[in-house]
């Protein structure tokens, strides 16, 4: 069973194949059995066995919604009531959610079982899950290697199959990048797609929650359960929802991709250049058109990014001061002294160095040099997408400049770290949606293509995915002792 | 861009974030090799360029002045490290 699709499974279920309760067993045993992967933080067994039974008297009255009885697992960003939510962090070890993420309580509406939460860098800041207070999630395809990040264990857990689907965050790579790593499809929708009501906030302006599954036609199913208004975010789209399925099988005769020269220069290994040729093979065969853009100022995305995130990030993380919820010290002297030791002995040494960048760019004196010129910069980056779009239906190029990476190899320098993220970062800054889909393999680990698309252009992203998905099977490929 | 050790602790405190001595140097090395790499914005001249604080320019969406939250005060205190009556409790701030 594990080896299905949500598509699939939806369909077994509904036609009595076997029950969620049959179903949800099995994927919790999977999970036992690959704990080594720790992709998972918490494990909810005893509440996914009851809302399994749940399901299955639903099915069994025969008016159940499409995905109810599936399983599936949130990144603990989202707040789940009466679970823990760590976020990766110390700080929130001991914090169990007083309500539902919107998103969490779409996927409860829609019938999904949650089998748990899963790992991630902490509080979103990194790009291999090794910043994790629960330890790094290891990708399944090759031994000690990283999962990427920040949405790790979730890709690591999707890819292993532990679970059908997951949810993951995405604010400078978060969601592609580990999809690129562990062979899966990520979607990063348009900034204000998904709600971000109860998404723990790492920086708002970047911030947007979206879907890591198998394939492209069950990222549509996932989206279309997450996407849409909420009132309780005051940046949610106030945009009609289309129905992501409907237009999966349109031909892609005619399709304009461009390819910014910028993404195929001398940072990208030759390996992975090849892999993305490749694939852009695939859509010539298919009739697309192929046409060089430029985006001149995609160098400076990392730059602009490194002082907009960590700015937003300290102003967000005031709130994890001791005193309302999460870590305190012990025997605080005063108050000051509450703040200053709860906050050095929650938070790990990234979070430490990006609130610590963030608090200087803005403070007194140097606001204008650093925070008002990052936002000059981020428009102009927009403005590079903007203009490209007008001539071209879709960007692509690839996720990463290298597959997966060894764990501790890039720990020593963080702005090594840094730079990994040159593809994915621009993408959050102009808010655009963005997926990767599984795309091959070099020295047997998964390279993922990169699709950027227009503002609310997720139906044609997933319609240009899956016409490829059509026509390869990197994403059916499990990874050896996982299949 | 270099910063000094002292500037870190500046930082921090500004932070109210607890840094180990031992460790205050390392975060000096990290912050200034991070403001090196933030130093190549200045290669662009911006000076006719609008900020983009957020990827859409719309206004703040308004609702109705209507009260739409029930109190939660006991939920959301059962998870405070230390409460009592209602109230959260920090050390004595005046004397």
């Amino acid at each position: 069973m594990h080896t299905k699709t949500l598509k699939q499974l939806s369909q077994d279920l509904q036609t009595g194949e076997y029950s969620s309760q049959e179903l949800t067993q099995a994927y919790l045993t999977r999970i036992q059995q690959h704990s080594a992967l720790n992709s998972f933080i918490t494990v909810t067994e005893t509440q996914a066995i009851a809302a399994a039974k749940q399901a299955d008297a639903l099915l069994a009255a025969g008016n159940a919604p499409l995905l109810t009885g599936i399983p599936m697992a949130h990144k603990d960003i989202f707040c789940t009531q009466g679970v823990k939510t760590s976020c990766g962090s110390k700080m929130l070890d001991n914090f169990i959610a007083p309500y539902n993420a919107t998103v969490v309580d779409k996927f409860n509406a829609a019938g999904m079982i949650s089998l748990g939460k899963l790992n991630m860098d902490e509080f979103a800041m990194g790009s291999s899950n090794e910043t994790s207070f629960y330890g790094a999630s290891y990708n399944p395809w090759a031994d000690n290697t990283v999962t990427g990040g920040s949405s790790g264990g979730s890709a690591a857990a999707v890819a292993a199959r532990l679970i059908p689907a997951a949810t993951g965050t995405d604010t400078g790579g978060s969601i592609r990048q580990p999809a690129a790593f562990c062979g899966i499809t990520g979607l990063k929708p348009t900034y204000g797609r998904v709600s971000r009501y109860g998404m723990i906030a790492y920086a708002s302006s970047l911030d947007q929650g979206g879907p890591m599954t198998q394939t492209a036609e069950d990222a549509a199913l996932m989206l279309q359960t997450m996407a849409g208004f909420d009132p309780k975010d005051s940046t949610s789209a106030q945009q009609d929802v289309p129905d992501y399925s409907a237009t999966l099988n349109d031909s892609l005769k005619g399709l304009k991709i461009g390819l910014p020269k910028e993404f195929f220069d001398e940072g990208l290994s030759n390996e992975m250049a090849t892999a993305i040729e490749n694939a852009v093979n695939e859509y010539k065969k298919m009739g697309a058109e192929i046409i060089e853009v430029s985006m001149p100022h995609l160098k400076l995305a990392i730059p602009a990014y490194y002082v907009i995130a960590p700015a937003e990030c300290s102003a967000n993380l005031q709130r994890m001061d001791g005193v309302r919820f999460g870590h305190r010290c012990e025997n605080p002297k005063d108050l000051n002294d509450l703040y200053i030791r709860s906050r050095g002995e929650g938070f790990g040494t990234e979070v430490k160095r990006r609130i610590l960048v963030g608090t200087y760019a803005l403070s007194a004196g140097y606001y204008d040099a650093y925070y008002i010129k990052a936002q000059k910069i981020r428009r102009l980056i927009s403005d590079d997408f903007t203009k490209a779009l007008e001539t071209v239906d879709v960007i692509m190029g690839p996720v990463t400049p290298t597959p997966a990476f060894g764990i501790g190899e890039k720990t020593a320098d963080p702005i090594e770290m840094y730079l990994a993220d040159i593809y994915t970062i621009a993408i959050n800054l102009a808010g655009l949606p963005a997926m990767s889909v599984p795309a091959g393999f070099i020295d047997n680990k998964p390279v993922g293509l990169q699709i950027i698309g227009n503002y609310f252009s997720e139906a044609k992203l997933l319609n240009v995915a899956h016409q490829y998905q059509q026509v390869t099977n990197w994403h059916q490929q499990a990874p050896k002792g996982f299949e | 861009m270099s910063l000094t050790t002292d500037d870190v602790n500046k930082i921090a405190y500004l932070a109210r974030l607890g840094i180990n001595p031992q460790d205050t140097k390392s975060y000096t090395d990290d912050l200034s090799n991070m403001l090196n790499l933030v130093a190549q914005m200045s290669s662009v001249d911006t000076d006719s360029v609008a900020p983009m604080a957020h990827p859409f320019d719309q206004v703040q969406r308004l609702r109705p002045d209507t009260i739409t939250e029930t109190n939660q005060r006991d939920s959301f205190q059962s998870i405070a490290p230390q409460v009592e009556d209602g109230l959260y409790l920090v050390p004595k701030v005046l004397d």
